[in-house]
């Protein structure tokens, strides 16, 4: 029951009361985390919300480049969601990435080929989709630095492979999660890859810990900030929100600050 | 100055000289460069519908938006796109930028394009990183839009970075200044996010520019990114709410900078120049100038209360009769100055004007007047 209670970080993203269209529909969202605060709670809270039976149009296409799907499925299942289930339902596609970071064939040396054909496989993916749920698809990529890896270093891999998923999102009105980690990209020449990025991102929803340092508590504050609330008519007012988490067993906890001893 | 950079762009170029070239630039803590863009953009658009402008005609370059949203962006202006008068061409470099789903095609598996716009507005390019055919690609677009004959057309590059990615600098610049010293453009505008490059690119594009605009936050934090985080209320203060400075640059080499403060519209992200709001103004003037130790600037009540202050003599020639005090008291003065000495002198305080006290000491002191004090002497 508790799940299915309204919390501050669907709030923040509009993912309150309205599921149709869905409110992340043909928007980008980052998650940024760092070595202190992981991110990946967000990740596996947005994947459950995504596929949850509220939104039964919503389809997942999950490009894993640090877990496989055994991982995941420990999680979500203690977060009361079957993935396995859901991918004989046709609901969530898994895309095992993590054999691209050793690709044996001799063209995927540069790390190029590997992301055409992965832009492939998904645009094909969103095509066989059933007429009702093309226009819900949403693309999950659970960690952007080992995308970087897998391209050999190329940063420019990277950001053509995600202007193609960009593009998807404009045309075909899918949505573009992705997890990436900030402390990693501290140099000029690495800032800039994550700063171009930014410029795509709509929303960016960063983990980081309490300012005021270490509490049993509380195990971090998330920031939401809503660039994108400009493009989107009449979207939620919240533009920018901040609050704390505890990331329990089987659910997470958001409060706001002061709320909670 | 959003209204004169856009006339800068609509005034065009002289016979003989290169086309007024614009670069709007912006950074992370406020990304609002795009926005500025469509401004700029949609100005420009009504200028050349209305026939108020040297171009005939706009080319959209498209790197970071599809076709299609700047289709419905100017449409959302009420700017009329698919007019009789053809005016406006995108060459698309954002569907497919380096032929991969042209690639997918080729192999059988064709993709329904439902999506997008009708192909007589745009038109793809699928190798962005070949920058002479780009070049020759503008260039037909336009001369599809004005003809081959002395009407001249706009073009738009909505990302220079996307540009400098797929190509080296020099390439690059080399590209916009030779669309400059095309006979056929106008004008040029493009968009720029200058933190993702190092200084020198960015400078080398300002130089072919003739009007810089860079977007600035409003407050400007000390700390990196981490410190933004830090003070909510201030990263707060920056969403949808900026500084423009723009920087214009004469053909006799003569600078001027104008900064403006702009907000963005929540609903239609409409462009408005706040430059009469007070507190904007008072803190861009208070950036100007020197930094001094004391404080220059009169408060609110400070200027209220020296605007009440009558000067000697304001009163003269309002109708009032005029009084010269002479240092004597006047009967009517002597009474108030009974009732003041009774009750103190600390209720003078609460009248709010000035008084000026004196007593003379004696007679024998001249009064404060020019008439002869022996006029009423009967001798």
């Amino acid at each position: 029951m508790e799940n299915r209670a309204l919390n501050l970080l669907d709030e923040a993203l509009g993912l309150g009361y309205q599921t149709d269209p869905w409110p992340l529909r043909g928007r980008v969202v980052l998650i940024e985390d760092c070595v202190e605060t992981s991110g990946c709670f967000v990740l596996h809270q947005l994947l459950k919300r995504t596929l949850s039976s509220q939104s039964p149009n919503n389809t997942v296409i999950f490009l894993a480049f640090s877990h496989p799907l055994s991982h995941y499925d420990r999680i979500l299942r203690k977060l009361g969601c079957n993935l396995v289930a859901q991918r004989e339902n046709g609901r969530f596609f898994f895309f095992d990435m993590l054999k691209l970071l050793c690709p044996d064939e001799k063209e995927e040396r540069n790390g190029k080929g590997g992301f055409i054909s992965l832009y492939w496989k998904i645009q094909n993916t969103i095509r066989a989709l059933p007429e009702n749920n093309k226009n819900h698809a949403t693309i999950m990529i659970d960690d952007m630095s080992l995308m970087e890896v897998a391209a050999h270093g190329s940063s420019d891999h990277v950001l053509d492979f995600m202007h193609y998923c960009h593009t998807l999102t404009s045309e075909l009105g899918c949505s573009l999660i992705t997890l990436n980690h900030e402390d990693i990209y501290t140099s000029m020449e690495r800032l800039a890859f994550m700063l171009q990025i930014k410029y795509l991102v709509d929303v960016l929803i960063k983990a980081e810990p309490l300012a005021t340092g270490l509490a049993a508590d509380v195990h971090g504050q998330l920031t939401v900030l809503n660039w994108g609330f400009c493009n989107v008519k009449g979207s939620s007012n919240n533009k920018i929100s901040n609050f704390h988490f505890k990331v329990k067993e089987n659910s997470v906890e958001y409060f706001y600050p002061g709320t909670r001893t | 100055m959003a209204e004169s950079m856009c006339r800068t762009l609509r005034d065009g170029s002289l016979e003989g000289e290169q086309a007024p070239a614009l670069t709007i630039k912006d950074i992370t803590a406020s990304p609002f460069g795009f926005h500025v863009f469509s401004h700029v953009l949609s100005q420009l658009s009504s200028f050349i519908l209305a026939s108020k402008s040297q171009s005939r005609g706009i080319v959209i370059v498209a790197f970071s938006r599809s076709p299609s949203f700047y289709v419905d962006l100017l449409k959302r202006r009420g700017i009329d796109v698919n007019s009789s008068h053809k005016w406006i061409q995108i060459l698309d470099c954002y569907s497919d930028p380096l032929g991969w789903k042209y690639q997918l095609m080729g192999s059988g598996n064709c993709m329904d394009v439902s999506h997008e716009t009708p192909s007589n507005l745009s038109r793809v390019c699928k190798d962005v990183k070949d920058l002479d055919k780009l070049y020759s690609m503008i260039l037909e677009l336009g001369k599809g839009l004005v003809g081959q004959g002395k009407d001249r057309f706009s073009v738009a590059i909505d990302s220079v970075n996307e540009m400098l990615r797929h190509a080296s600098t020099p390439t690059v610049a080399g590209l916009l200044s030779n669309l400059r010293s095309h006979e056929q453009i106008s004008s040029i505008f493009w968009l720029l996010h200058s933190d993702l490059h190092e200084v020198k690119v960015t400078s080398a594009l300002e130089y072919l520019s003739s009007v810089v605009a860079s977007v600035e936050p409003l407050h400007q934090t000390a700390g990196g990114k981490r410190g933004d985080l830090e003070n909510l209320s201030l990263l707060e203060q920056n969403i949808g709410k900026g500084k423009l400075q723009v920087r214009f640059k004469r053909r006799n080499g003569r600078v001027r900078v104008v900064n403006e403060g702009f907000h963005i519209d929540q609903s239609n992200s409409n462009f408005t120049s706040v430059l009469s709001e007070d507190g904007l103004v008072n803190q861009i003037n208070q950036s100007l100038l020197p930094k001094v130790q004391f404080d220059l600037e009169l408060s609110e009540k400070e200027r209220i209360d020296r605007a009440k202050v009558v000067l000697p003599f304001e009163h003269q020639g309002n109708g009032e009769p005029i009084h010269i005090y002479d240092g004597r008291r006047s009967l009517t003065e002597s009474k108030t100055e009974a009732t003041l000495s009774s009750s103190g002198n600390s209720q003078k305080t609460d009248s709010g004007e000035g008084e000026i006290i004196y007593f003379r000491d004696s007679d024998d002191e001249m009064p404060d007047s020019d008439e002869d004090p022996d006029d009423d002497l009967d001798i």
